[in-house]
């Protein structure tokens, strides 16, 4: 009963920090909220996963939120007002946000009835959070916040994943394509944002 | 000495290794010849057969574990290697001759070999993670530290992660399916599930949109060994599926939607192709066609249909690295490859505009050509199954040759008094030249091939049948 609760809790967390992510325009507060994602997901994966097995994913992701932070962090030339400021795009991105979570909440006893005994927190956290890294990824073309809406679709699908399939290579190989979508999404920040010349510009 | 650590990890490491010690120059060469050294070794060592050298036993064991869980090259796949690595070595030597293309061969080795890790591994389904992986590799080759990247880079990384999860997905509800073939709400909703998937691998209408974006932004030879790299791999991948799951090779209305895929594809790219005016987005549209074509091809359930696939696998290799090689050399005259850019090219580089104008000829399946026994193959399985089905197919192609017959019209209009030069190098010449006559050698004696595609379906034991 009470780890029930702790994973309802899980859950309102995981709603929490999608919906930041999808509103909040401070690249450090969806960083922040990313993190605290992270540990959600590790709760529910831990339902299915032995602690040793689900820290995995925990450490994965803080590590790929680690390596984003610090690369974005020595960009200050790309903050700007835009970062902070709320538009009206906000509104629309927090009812899409609730369309996600009324939907989630719709499938998640139609799924629990056709695979019983995931759980009904653990997919409904998953659930979220594919639907919140679907509608991230489908209203940005911002490298960070692609390559977090690419995170947050991924973690979703590994806590549902994890209730079926328990495999250590599995886990391993999706913690490495975790940590190198962190390292492919600072490449992408970096990239263009050095200034080095390119060939044709060395010829000239 | 196993199989999975020579054809898989060594190339990992010898591609991190190049990445980090070798210059440009010698990394296309080593990247090259360790290839062309991987392929003759699949083609002439067997896999778990001992070989006495002197008196040393040679034996290459097939499997190696790791986490519980193995991966296996056998016997069967030694031709699919041979084949794999084959192309990689002409990719890889043509780099260097292609000029500004970025970490290429150690990159493009090291995606190799997690690719070749996909079709390794055992349960077969985890192919999605390393395709995946291959996926994030290749944007460092993509994208060099001096060059923002653009729309067709985001989507290629969002599509091909968004496989994964389908796919992952669906091989465990598909174990369910088998255990109870008569629930038909689960075996649509593993169906869909893996199209889902499959549609964002192979860059199914309209998913597709990426391509064309990609070639306009990004190296066109590293964009077009993807294009080359990742359907071959993804098709031998959606071949496993549908070897090992019975009632996913006997539902008609499966084979029917794979079909109307790859229909569409072909029709719709031959479309898009033939209103082009960028010599990199006509690539682009060919090799989509292509990968319709192949799509149409693994629909179909005749005794022959493997052979087409490897067929039309073997010919693209030659027919992208050629043609790649081809734009790559143009694109340091003509940097954005527009049409009004590259008029009256031919008679500045005479070769690479041959070489260009035979690639995408053969794509169009032009008769003597590379790609011509293949779609003829596919024409004649295709017309005793569903005539519309290969009028769609014709018309795409169509499509195709007009968009040739574009850029042919475009290349040779120079003025009257312009002079022929020869400004490709003897190293790009040679590639060119090796290209071409690949193509041309594959369309007039395709029936060369004969003993290496006699072995390549033997690695479906059940879709051979």
């Amino acid at each position: 009963m009470g780890t029930d609760v702790i994973s309802w809790v899980a859950v309102v967390f995981v709603l929490i920090s999608a919906a930041s992510i999808l509103t909040v325009r401070d690249w450090r507060f969806a960083l922040g909220a990313l993190a605290l994602q992270y540990f959600a997901a590790f709760w529910l994966v831990s339902r299915h996963f032995p602690l040793a097995m689900s820290s995995i994913k925990l450490i994965a992701g803080w590590m790929t939120i680690a390596i984003l932070g610090i690369t974005r962090l020595n960009q200050t030339e790309l903050d700007t007002d835009a970062d902070t400021t709320y538009t009206g795009g906000t509104i629309f991105q927090a009812i899409l946000m609730g369309i996600v979570a009324l939907f989630a909440a719709g499938a998640t006893p139609l799924i629990e009835n056709a695979i019983p005994g995931m759980g009904l927190p653990v997919i409904m956290g998953g659930l979220v959070l594919v639907g919140a890294g679907v509608v991230n990824l489908g209203m940005t073309s911002d490298i960070l916040r692609v390559t977090i809406g690419l995170l947050t679709m991924l973690s979703g699908f590994e806590i549902i994943y994890a209730a079926v399939e328990s495999a250590i290579l599995v886990t391993g190989l999706l913690a490495l394509v975790n940590l190198g979508l962190g390292i492919l999404g600072s490449y992408l920040l970096l990239a263009g944002y050095i200034p080095l010349t390119s060939p044709e510009e060395e010829e000239l | 000495m196993s199989a999975p650590i020579l054809w898989i990890v060594l190339p990992f490491l010898t591609g991190g290794l190049i990445l980090v010690l070798f210059g440009e120059k010698y990394s296309s060469y080593a990247g090259g010849m360790l290839s062309a050294v991987l392929a003759l070794t699949a083609a002439f060592i067997p896999i778990d057969t001992a070989l006495l050298i002197g008196s040393i036993s040679l034996k290459i064991s097939p499997a190696v574990e790791v986490f519980g869980r193995s991966f296996q090259l056998n016997t069967t796949d030694a031709p699919l290697l041979a084949m794999i690595y084959g192309i990689s070595a002409l990719w890889f030597f043509g780099a260097e001759a292609s000029g500004k293309t970025f970490r290429f061969a150690p990159l493009g080795l090291i995606i190799v070999s997690l690719l070749t890790a996909s079709i390794a591994v055992e349960p077969f389904l985890y192919a999605a993670l390393f395709l995946a992986m291959a996926t994030m590799l290749a944007v460092p080759m993509l994208v060099p530290l001096y060059q923002k990247p653009g729309y067709g880079t985001v989507r290629f990384i969002v599509y091909q992660i968004f496989a994964m999860p389908f796919i992952l997905f669906s091989g465990w509800m598909l174990a369910g399916v088998e255990a109870n073939p008569g629930n038909l709400t689960s075996t649509l909703q593993a169906g869909l599930m893996l199209s889902m998937g499959f549609a964002f691998l192979f860059g199914i209408f309209p998913l597709y949109n990426w391509i064309p974006k990609l070639l306009e932004e990004t190296s066109p030879y590293a964009a077009s060994f993807l294009l080359w790299a990742f359907p071959t791999f993804t098709i031998i991948f959606a071949l496993g599926f549908l070897d090992r799951y019975t009632w996913l090779r006997n539902t008609p209305q499966i084979s029917n939607a794979i079909l109307s895929s790859g229909i569409i594809m072909t029709a719709t790219a031959g479309f898009f192709g033939a209103f082009q005016r960028h010599l990199g987005r006509t690539l682009a549209y060919a090799a989509i066609a292509e990968t319709g074509l192949l799509l149409a091809a693994i629909s179909l359930r005749s005794v022959d249909f493997l052979s087409i696939v490897f067929l039309i696998l073997i010919a693209r290799g030659v027919e992208l690295s050629t043609w790649a090689l081809a734009i790559s050399i143009i694109k340091q005259k003509a940097y954005l490859l527009k049409f009004s850019d590259v008029q009256g090219l031919a008679r500045k580089y005479p070769f690479a505009v041959g070489a260009l104008l035979f690639a995408h000829l053969s794509m169009a399946g032009f008769p003597l050509l590379g790609g011509f026994p293949s779609r003829l193959a596919l024409w004649q399985e295709l017309s005793s199954v569903s005539p519309a089905a290969a009028l769609w197919i014709f018309i795409g192609l169509a499509g195709i040759l007009v968009s040739a017959i574009r850029s042919l019209a475009t290349l040779v209009m120079a003025e009257e008094d312009a002079k022929w030069e020869w400004n490709e190098t003897w190293a790009q010449t040679a590639m060119l030249a090796i290209g071409t006559l690949g193509l041309i050698l594959l369309g007039i004696l395709p029936q060369a091939l004969q003993p290496f595609l006699r072995g390549l379906p033997a690695l479906f034991e059940h879709l051979a049948q």
